[in-house]
């Protein structure tokens, strides 16, 4: 029998994962809604977030919290960086080249990535730790509540920026109708810069909360970042909001079926919290083809 | 279009240039054309004479490329011709390699019966994977189909009697690969001579990749082929038509996943064992990419592009792979210490994909028809 301690303990941690996951999602969401490219270099924002961190806080002995936001800058500027040398050349040519276009720089830059830093994992020395919060029975890590914090902030920031800003603005009606929004002076090219840059910003965060407390900083960050698809797609390609739910659904349904799981249905098998996420994305979606939130192609013959 | 000409020859001397195409079946032809017939000869003696020139090493490397061809050949008629993407190729792949281990190494199944028996369970783990890309479109079916290899993952790892039979592998050494009196595994014995294994191999994997091409060069050019393209081009329009799409996308995914079962077959004999992290499961997700990666760079919706993918990305990952440490230029970061050859490797296969992006994102098959729109247009190419 699970007692109810436990069962609130995976709720919580579950809800931790889910925010990891949300962030992640809202990474791919950005990107896509702003230029219809599915981004699997998202995968090494995280990586390389995880990284820089590391390399800013553990190696050269700076404030963590500064480390973090200088992470974000550097996470951000690499996607620029990689819109404006590579995926701007290929506007226009068919989807799947632009899809494998990031499946190259992901190969690139991960592999970069363990060249420059090497496979081992190692700790972040966030200061956080494997601390845990004790409320009567109950025990929650510490790393937990912050991440849950700093994915709130996140995305009530980002709800800020796209509601009240100028640019956040523009990119709303450029995710709308691109051609319309060229047609009223709004920059493509800004709009898809900002996106990019944003995404990296929200990799490199995602990166360092994946490593603090009880994880550490290893070449496994970019993996984590792919088994966030169905977060992704759960909510519906082109709603942040769906990310966010999504991935809350998905970190919960996994943390709860890795509890619940080998007690009560052991004739699934070893292991089935890791596909868990799946099955439920393929329950979700044969009932909503295009997600919770996903805006239903409106098709002309 | 050309249907709708009629033959009318000119009065006077002369005939209309061999490329002109008269009537439907003109059209549909395979070999059209002396120079066609040429290569196709050409071709032939080069599938006939190679075994003869290289080490047992490369052919070992080319009965590899030959198993990837296979499979991505079933992934261009669904990528290239229907427009459906997979990127859980690698689970089809998984279903053909263990069927070896299963049926041809443990049971002692004949070669034809345990290829047959691979591709009817390709063809069924199709029928049950394709009615999703009925209700899922695009990039929300890419997506489920990544679960794919994660839930063929759990499969194996769960069903330890297919994955890990023998001491924790799943043998296909033992598999017997032979036809009537021709034994491939031993060597083939030709009048007097004897060849050995990788040679034998050679021959048999790529007869197997031209029946694979001509299989989905005749699909892709008949009525089903046509209604593929059609679903590809606009699936409602498709339906408004008389395209069936259940019929088309179902049958399209089962032709696909038995294709990619009929590659893990070859696959497995590339190998002692096959081991279900590779091809399931995170590795698995990114063999599925590998293939993903044969389709776009040999260039979407043509046969011969597959092959020319398989043959550009596998052997320039085996060469890296075997010469990386030894050339100057690229051995030098190895000799550092700096770069293990694996990541050396999927650097520049991330470059490859890349670079070949930016310059022809249409892949080699749209280099090569500028090659030949150039000759066929002669002497007035521009």
């Amino acid at each position: 029998m699970i007692s109810s301690d436990a069962l609130i303990e995976t709720i919580f941690s579950g809800f931790a994962v889910g925010a990891k996951y949300a962030l992640i999602a809202l990474g791919f969401v950005i990107v896509f809604k702003a230029t219809k490219v599915l981004n699997f270099a998202q995968a090494s924002f995280v990586l390389l977030g995880g990284f820089f961190c590391w390399q800013l806080a553990a190696s050269w002995g700076l404030n963590f919290y500064l480390a973090l936001v200088l992470s974000m800058i550097g996470g951000a500027l690499l996607g620029v960086l990689i819109e404006q040398t590579l995926l701007r050349r290929l506007l226009g040519e068919p989807p799947f080249a632009l899809i494998m276009l990031t499946v190259g720089i992901l190969y690139v830059l991960d592999n970069l990535t363990t060249a420059i830093w090497g496979p081992e994992n190692r700790d972040l020395r966030d200061p956080w730790g494997s601390r845990t919060l004790d409320l009567g029975g109950v025990n929650l890590a510490v790393a937990d509540i912050w991440t849950i914090c700093f994915a709130a902030v996140a995305l009530v920031a980002f709800y800020l920026f796209f509601r009240y800003t100028s640019i956040g603005l523009s990119m709303r009606v450029a995710a709308d109708d691109h051609e319309a929004a060229v047609a009223v002076g709004i920059n493509a090219r800004t709009v898809h810069r900002v996106s990019w840059a944003l995404a990296g910003a929200l990799g490199a965060l995602t990166g360092v909360m994946l490593a603090s407390g009880a994880g550490s900083v290893g070449p496994g960050l970019g993996l984590i970042a792919l088994v966030a698809f169905p977060a992704m797609i759960l909510g519906g390609l082109e709603s942040p909001l769906g990310a966010v739910i999504g991935g809350l659904t998905i970190g919960m349904a996994q943390q709860l079926t890795a509890l619940l799981q080998p007690e009560y249905a052991p004739w699934l098998g070893t292991g089935f919290d890791r596909v868990a996420p799946y099955v439920i994305m393929v329950a979700i979606l044969l009932i909503r083809p295009y997600g919770l939130f996903g805006e239903r192609e409106v098709r002309r013959i | 279009m050309s249907s709708l000409l009629t033959r009318v020859r000119p009065r006077k001397a002369g005939r209309p240039h061999r490329n002109m195409t008269l009537t439907r079946a003109d059209d549909l032809r395979v070999l059209r054309g002396p120079w066609r017939k040429a290569f196709a000869v050409l071709l032939l003696v080069t599938y006939l004479v190679v075994p003869l020139q290289f080490t047992d090493a490369t052919l070992g490397v080319w009965i590899l490329v030959a198993s990837y061809s296979i499979g991505a050949i079933g992934l261009n008629l669904l990528i290239g011709y229907t427009g459906q993407v997979s990127i859980g190729h690698a689970a089809f792949v998984a279903v053909g390699a263990f069927t070896v281990s299963a049926l041809g190494d443990q049971r002692g199944w004949p070669f034809l019966s345990y290829l047959a028996a691979a591709i009817v369970f390709g063809l069924l783990v199709g029928f049950l994977i394709g009615p999703f890309a009925l209700r899922l479109r695009g990039n929300y079916l890419a997506i489920v189909t990544i679960g794919l290899v994660f839930v063929a993952e759990h499969v194996l790892r769960n069903w330890k009697d297919v994955s890990t039979p023998v001491r924790g592998t799943a043998p296909t050494r033992g598999a017997n690969i032979s036809i009537g009196p021709l034994d491939f595994k031993a060597g083939l014995d030709l009048g007097g001579t004897v060849y050995t294994r990788e040679q034998s191999l050679f021959w048999l994997t790529w007869a197997l990749v031209a029946l694979a091409a001509l299989l989905a060069h005749n699909i892709a050019r008949s009525r089903s082929g046509r209604a593929m393209q059609a679903v590809r081009d606009h699936d409602l329009s498709a339906e408004v038509i008389g395209v069936d799409p259940v019929r088309t996308k179902i049958g399209v995914f089962a032709v696909s996943s038995a294709m990619a079962a009929a590659g893990g077959v070859v696959y497995a004999m590339t190998l002692g064992a096959v081991d279900y992290h590779e091809l399931t499961g995170g590795r698995g997700l990114f063999m599925s990419i590998t293939f993903l990666a044969i389709v776009i760079l040999g260039g979407l919706g043509t046969v011969y592009g597959s092959i020319l993918g398989a043959i550009l990305v596998v052997y320039s990952q085996r060469f890296i792979a075997d010469h990386g440490a030894d050339t100057p230029i690229i051995g030098f970061p190895v000799q550092q210490e700096w770069m293990s050859t694996g990541e050396l490797n999927s650097v520049l296969f991330g470059l490859l994909i890349i670079v070949f992006l930016l310059l022809e994102p249409r892949g080699l098959a749209a280099l090569w028809m500028r090659v030949r729109r150039w000759f066929e247009s002669w002497p007035f190419s521009y």
